[in-house]
C-alpha cells in the first residue's frame, strides 16, 4: 500500500439493497456508490428513511429478509464483501468492521454483564487467553472513559446511564482494533450535553487506532464537527458528495441546501429557520425523473424528464442535480 | 434478604391458610361425613356418639378450630377406608407422581425449547408452521384420550410397553424410586408422554413468542455486528431472554402436571397420590383428599417461592423484594 | 356487512388459512349439533331403538363391520357417531353457558374492582390470584367431588374457576380506561357510575375478552371432558364426549378402540378448530399478544 497516496480501505460501487414487502419492493439503496480511504471519517446524511442505515447493514452483511442485496460491490481492501459468504463475513464483523448502533438502552444485552459482553468480542476474534482478554477490556473501558473499570466490567447494562452504556458499546466496537467502524446515529439517542462527549470520545479513538468511520446521521451538525468527507443520500441514491468543509459552505445539491438550512446554528443569517417542504415520497414507487423535484425551488420541466447522474461541480463537490446551485446563490 | 424471606413466608402461610378454610368449607358443607364411619344399620344413638366423637355436634367455628390445629400438629386424621393416618397413605404415594411429573417436565422442556427456538427464529419457514400447528394440536387434545390412544398401540396392539402400573423400584433412603430400573423406565414412559404433550406445547409457544419478541430487539443484531454465529446469538444472546415470560409459566406449568397427574395415574394405574384422591374422592374418603389437598397447596406456595428466586437468578435487573 | 367484508379484519381472515380450517372446524360443529340428531335414524337414548344384537360392532370399513352404524357401535348396540353427535350437543352446550356465566361474572367482578378500587378491589384480586396459582382442573375437580356429579354442577364447577381470567383483564383495562380523559370528564359533569361503566368503560375493556372467551370454550370443552372422565362431571344418563371415552376406555383392553377413540377424534376437532381461531383472532386484535 505504501506508495499510493490514498489506499482505499472500502470502495462501495453502486450497492443496491431492496426490501420485498407485499406492499411493493422497498428501494431503500438504489445505486449508492463512495470511497472511504484509511484514517478518514466519512458522514452518511440524509432524512429518515433515505436509506442510511441499510448502507451500513449492507457493508456488515446484516440486511434482514425481506430485504437483499440485489447488486453492486462493496470492497473491503479489494475483497468483496457482498460475495462473501457467512463465515467469512463473520470473521469480519466486529474484527474488521465494527458497529456503533443508535440507541444504548437496547444494543447491549440486559442478561449478559458488561464484561462478559466486552469480551464476547475479543474471544471470538482473537486467541488471547482470559487474563489478557480481561486486562485488555479493563484498558479499553478506561479509554472510553468509565473509571473504576475492573468492578464496572461486573455490572450490567441497566445500572449504567445511556451515555455510559454508549461509551461501553463503543469500547465494544473498539476493542478488536477494526479498520472501519460504522457509527449509525450514535448520539440521537442521548441528551445534548452527552452528545459532543461521546463524539469527541470517538473521535479521539478513532484517531488513535487509526480507524475509518462511517457516521451515519441525520445531523449535518454533528457531521460537520466529525467528517473529512460527507455523502448525501436521498431516497436511496447519493445526490451530493464532497469533502465537509466546501460540502457545508456552498453546497451544489438544493436538497444540501435545504438541510443545511435547517440546522439551527449553521443558518444564522436566517431568522427563521428553513424547512424543506414537502415529505420524503413513497419509495416504493418513486416518480420519473429527478426524486426531489416536488420539493425543489429550482425544479423545472427537465427535471420530471430525466433523472440526473452524479456529476463533478465545482471543487471536490458532486451532485446530481440538473440546475446545482452556485457559491453565495441561495436556493 | 431475611425480611424477605420473611415475608414470603408470611405469604406462604397465608395461602395456606386460606386453602384450609375453604377446603374445610366445602367439605363440612356437602353431605355428612357421619354416615362414613358408621355401620349402615346404625341406631340413632350410635350416630351421636360417633358425631360427638368425630366433635360434628360443635359449632362450625369449634370445628374448624380443631380441624386447623390437627392440621397444624401435622394430625390429618386416618383415612375412613384403609384405616391408616392419611398423611401416611398420601407420602407413600408422593414418590411416584413426582418422578412422572419430573420425567414429563424433562420431556416437555427437552422438546419444546430447540423447537421453540427454532419457530421463533424462523417464523416464515414451513417447518415452523408444521411446528406450530403442532403445538396448537398439542393443546387441543384431551390427555386421558392421548393415554388411552397410546395404550391401545402400544401396549394392547404392539405390546411394546407395559399399560399400567410402575414396575420395579429400587428403594433409596426409604424412598421407592421407579427410575433406576429398566423396567420403571419402560412403565413410565407412556405415563410420562401422556403427562407431557400439553405442558410442552404450552412451553414450546411460549418460547417461540419469547425468542419473536426477543428477535425484533437491538442487541441480538448488535451480538451479530460484533461477529457471533447465529447459534450463539439464538442461544447465548436470544434463548436467556426469551425463557424469562417462559419461567413466569413454569411454576403453573408444574402445577397443572401435578393436577393432571391424577388423570394420567388413573388412566396408567399409576400407583401415585393423583390416583388415590381420585379413589378417596369415589370413596369421599374425605381425610384423604384434605391432605392431598394441603399438600398440593403447599407444594404450589413452594414452587411459586422457587420461580420467583429463579427470576432473580436469571435478570440480574430484579431484585427480591 | 358490505363493511365487514371489505374490512382489513376480513382481508386477512381470507388469507389465513389456520383461521379459515379453524372457522370451517367450528363451523361443521354448530351444524352437526343443531341438525345432526335429524340426520341419524337412531336416538341412542331410547332404549326401545338399540338391539344388543348390533352390540360392539366395528367401524364399516373393517371385518364385521355394518353400513347402518359407519363408526361401529358400543355393548348397547348404541351407534358410535349418533352417540357422538349427541354427546357434542352436551359437550358444547356446557361449554358455551359456562363461557358466558364466566364471562358475565367475571367482567362485572373485574369492572367494579377495577372502578371503585379499594378494599373491594383487595378481595376480589386476592382471591383471584389465590385461585390462578392453582390449576383449573384441580379446582374444578374437587368442586365437584364436593358437590356431586350433574350438567348444572359442571357449570358451576366451570364458571367457579373460569372468570377469574376475565376479572383480571377487565380490572387492568378499567384502571386505564377511568385515567383517561374522557371518562373523567364525565365524571366530572356528574353522571353517575353505573352510566360511565355502561356507556364508556365497558365498550372499551370488550375487545379482549373475545379472544379469552373463544378459547375458553375450547379449555371448558376439555376440562368437562375430563372430569367425566374421572366419573365427576356428568350424570350417565347424559353422556357428553368425555363420558364417551371413559365408556370406551373399560372395553379398549379388549381390542374395541373404536368406542372410545371416535369421540376423541370429536372432541380434538372441535377444540382443535376453536384454537386455530382463536389464534387467528388473537393475533388480530391484539397484535401485542403475539
Amino acid at each position: 500500500m505504501a506508495g499510493k497516496a490514498q489506499p482505499k480501505l472500502l470502495e462501495v460501487r453502486d450497492l443496491r439493497t431492496y426490501f420485498h414487502t407485499f406492499a411493493g419492493t422497498v428501494r431503500a439503496v438504489n445505486g449508492v456508490s463512495f470511497d472511504i480511504a484509511a484514517g478518514e471519517v466519512m458522514g452518511l446524511v440524509g432524512e429518515s428513511g433515505g436509506g442510511k442505515s441499510v448502507v451500513g447493514f449492507s457493508i456488515l452483511g446484516l440486511i434482514d429478509s425481506p430485504g437483499k442485496i440485489e447488486g453492486g460491490e462493496i470492497r473491503l481492501n479489494g475483497e468483496d464483501l457482498v460475495k462473501a459468504g457467512e463465515a467469512r463475513l463473520r470473521e469480519i464483523r466486529g474484527r474488521e468492521i465494527s458497529m456503533v448502533f443508535q440507541d444504548p438502552m437496547t444494543s447491549l444485552n440486559p442478561l449478559h454483564s458488561i464484561g462478559r459482553q466486552m469480551d464476547e468480542v475479543l474471544r471470538l476474534h482473537s486467541d488471547l487467553d482470559v487474563k489478557t482478554r480481561h486486562a485488555a477490556c479493563v484498558e479499553m473501558l478506561e479509554n472510553v472513559g468509565i473509571s473504576r473499570a475492573e468492578e464496572r466490567l461486573k455490572a450490567y447494562p441497566h445500572q449504567f446511564s445511556g451515555g455510559m452504556r454508549q461509551r461501553v458499546v463503543i469500547a465494544i466496537a473498539l476493542l478488536a482494533r477494526p479498520r472501519l467502524i460504522i457509527a449509525d446515529e450514535p448520539t440521537t439517542a442521548l441528551d445534548v450535553t452527552i452528545q459532543s462527549q461521546i463524539l469527541k470520545l470517538m473521535r479521539r479513538q478513532i484517531a488513535k487506532k487509526g480507524a475509518s468511520m462511517i457516521l451515519v446521521t441525520h445531523d449535518l451538525a454533528v457531521v460537520s464537527e466529525m467528517a473529512n468527507h460527507i455523502t448525501v443520500l436521498y431516497c436511496g441514491n447519493v445526490v451530493e458528495r464532497g469533502r465537509t468543509r466546501e460540502l457545508i459552505e456552498a453546497p451544489a445539491h438544493p436538497y444540501t441546501r435545504g438541510l443545511i438550512d435547517s440546522i439551527p446554528d449553521l443558518s444564522n443569517r436566517h431568522e427563521r429557520l428553513q424547512q424543506i417542504p414537502g415529505t420524503v415520497p413513497d419509495i416504493r414507487n418513486l416518480p420519473k425523473g429527478c426524486n426531489f423535484r416536488d420539493r425543489c425551488p429550482r425544479a423545472q420541466a427537465l427535471c420530471g424528464e430525466v433523472e440526473p447522474s452524479l456529476t463533478a461541480q465545482r471543487g471536490s463537490l458532486s451532485a446530481a442535480c440538473h440546475f446545482p446551485l452556485r457559491p453565495g446563490k441561495r436556493a | 434478604m431475611f425480611g424477605y424471606l420473611l415475608k414470603r413466608m408470611i405469604q406462604m402461610s397465608l395461602v395456606l391458610w386460606v386453602v384450609s378454610v375453604i377446603v374445610f368449607l366445602m367439605m363440612s358443607f356437602t353431605g355428612d361425613p357421619v354416615f362414613m364411619v358408621v355401620p349402615i344399620d346404625a341406631t340413632d344413638a350410635e350416630i351421636a356418639q360417633a358425631r360427638r366423637i368425630l366433635g360434628l355436634d360443635q359449632s362450625v367455628l369449634v370445628q374448624y378450630w380443631r380441624f386447623i390445629s390437627s392440621l397444624v400438629q401435622g394430625d390429618f386424621g386416618n383415612s375412613y377406608v384403609f384405616r391408616q393416618p392419611a398423611l401416611k397413605l398420601i407420602l407413600e404415594r408422593l414418590p411416584a407422581t413426582v418422578e412422572m411429573v419430573l420425567v414429563a417436565m424433562a420431556l416437555a422442556l427437552v422438546v419444546a425449547i430447540p423447537l421453540g427456538v427454532y419457530a421463533g427464529a424462523n417464523p416464515n419457514s414451513r417447518i415452523s408452521r408444521i411446528i406450530m400447528a403442532g403445538s396448537l394440536l398439542g393443546i387441543s387434545l384431551p390427555g386421558f384420550w392421548v393415554g388411552m390412544v397410546l395404550i391401545f398401540l402400544f401396549a394392547v396392539h404392539w405390546g411394546i410397553f407395559p399399560s399400567s402400573g410402575r414396575g420395579d423400584t429400587v428403594e433409596i433412603f426409604g424412598l421407592r424410586i421407579s427410575l433406576l430400573t429398566a423396567d420403571g423406565w419402560r412403565h413410565i414412559i407412556l405415563p410420562a408422554l401422556t403427562l407431557s404433550l400439553a405442558t410442552m406445547a404450552i412451553l414450546l409457544r411460549m418460547t417461540r413468542a419469547g425468542m419473536m419478541e426477543v428477535g425484533r430487539q437491538d442487541f441480538m443484531k448488535f451480538a451479530r455486528a460484533k461477529g457471533a454465529t447465529r447459534r450463539d446469538v439464538l442461544y447465548k444472546h436470544g434463548l436467556k431472554n426469551a425463557l424469562i415470560p417462559v419461567i413466569t409459566i413454569f411454576g403453573l406449568q408444574l402445577g397443572d402436571l401435578i393436577a393432571f397427574a391424577t388423570i394420567t395415574e388413573t388412566i396408567f394405574s399409576w400407583p401415585g397420590m393423583g390416583k388415590l384422591l381420585i379413589d378417596s374422592i369415589y370413596r369421599a374418603d374425605r381425610p384423604v383428599i384434605v391432605v392431598y389437598l394441603m399438600l398440593v397447596a403447599l407444594i404450589f406456595v413452594v414452587i411459586n417461592f422457587l420461580v420467583d428466586i429463579v427470576y432473580t437468578l436469571i435478570d440480574p435487573r430484579i431484585a427480591l423484594k | 356487512m358490505t363493511a365487514f367484508f371489505q374490512s382489513e379484519f376480513f382481508y386477512n381472515y381470507r388469507r389465513s388459512s389456520s383461521a379459515m380450517i379453524g372457522s370451517a372446524l367450528m363451523a361443521s360443529f354448530a351444524l352437526a349439533v343443531l341438525v345432526g340428531p335429524f340426520l341419524v335414524s337412531q336416538n341412542p337414548y331410547d332404549i326401545a331403538a338399540l338391539d344388543l344384537m348390533d352390540s360392539y360392532k366395528p367401524p364399516f370399513w373393517l371385518e364385521g363391520g355394518d353400513p347402518r352404524f359407519w363408526l361401529g357401535t358400543d355393548g348397547q348396540g348404541r351407534d358410535v357417531w349418533a352417540s357422538i353427535l349427541y354427546g357434542a350437543r352436551i359437550s358444547l352446550f356446557i361449554g358455551l353457558v359456562a363461557m358466558v356465566a364466566s364471562c358475565a361474572i367475571g367482567t362485572l367482578l373485574g369492572l367494579v374492582a377495577g372502578f371503585y378500587g379499594g378494599l373491594v378491589d383487595s378481595v376480589i384480586m386476592r382471591i383471584a390470584d389465590i385461585q390462578l396459582s392453582f390449576p383449573s382442573i384441580l379446582i374444578a375437580l374437587f368442586l365437584m367431588s364436593a358437590v356431586g356429579t350433574g350438567i348444572d354442577k359442571v357449570l358451576i364447577a366451570l364458571t367457579a374457576v373460569g372468570w377469574v381470567v376475565y376479572a383480571r383483564t377487565v380490572r387492568g383495562s378499567t384502571l386505564s380506561e377511568i385515567e383517561k380523559e374522557y371518562v373523567q370528564a364525565a365524571r366530572v359533569a356528574g353522571l353517575p357510575n353505573s352510566k360511565i361503566i355502561r356507556k364508556h368503560v365497558l365498550p372499551n375493556v370488550l375487545t379482549p375478552l373475545i379472544v379469552i372467551a373463544t378459547i375458553q370454550v375450547g379449555t371448558f370443552v376439555l376440562i368437562e371432558a375430563s372430569l367425566s372422565f374421572l366419573g365427576v362431571g356428568v350424570p350417565i344418563t347424559q353422556p357428553s364426549l368425555g363420558l364417551l371415552i371413559k365408556n370406551g376406555f373399560d372395553v379398549l383392553f379388549s381390542g374395541l378402540w373404536w368406542t372410545s377413540v371416535f369421540p376423541g377424534v370429536a372432541i380434538m376437532m372441535l377444540v382443535f378448530g376453536i384454537n386455530l381461531f382463536g389464534d387467528f383472532l388473537r393475533d388480530e386484535l391484539n397484535p401485542r399478544l403475539k
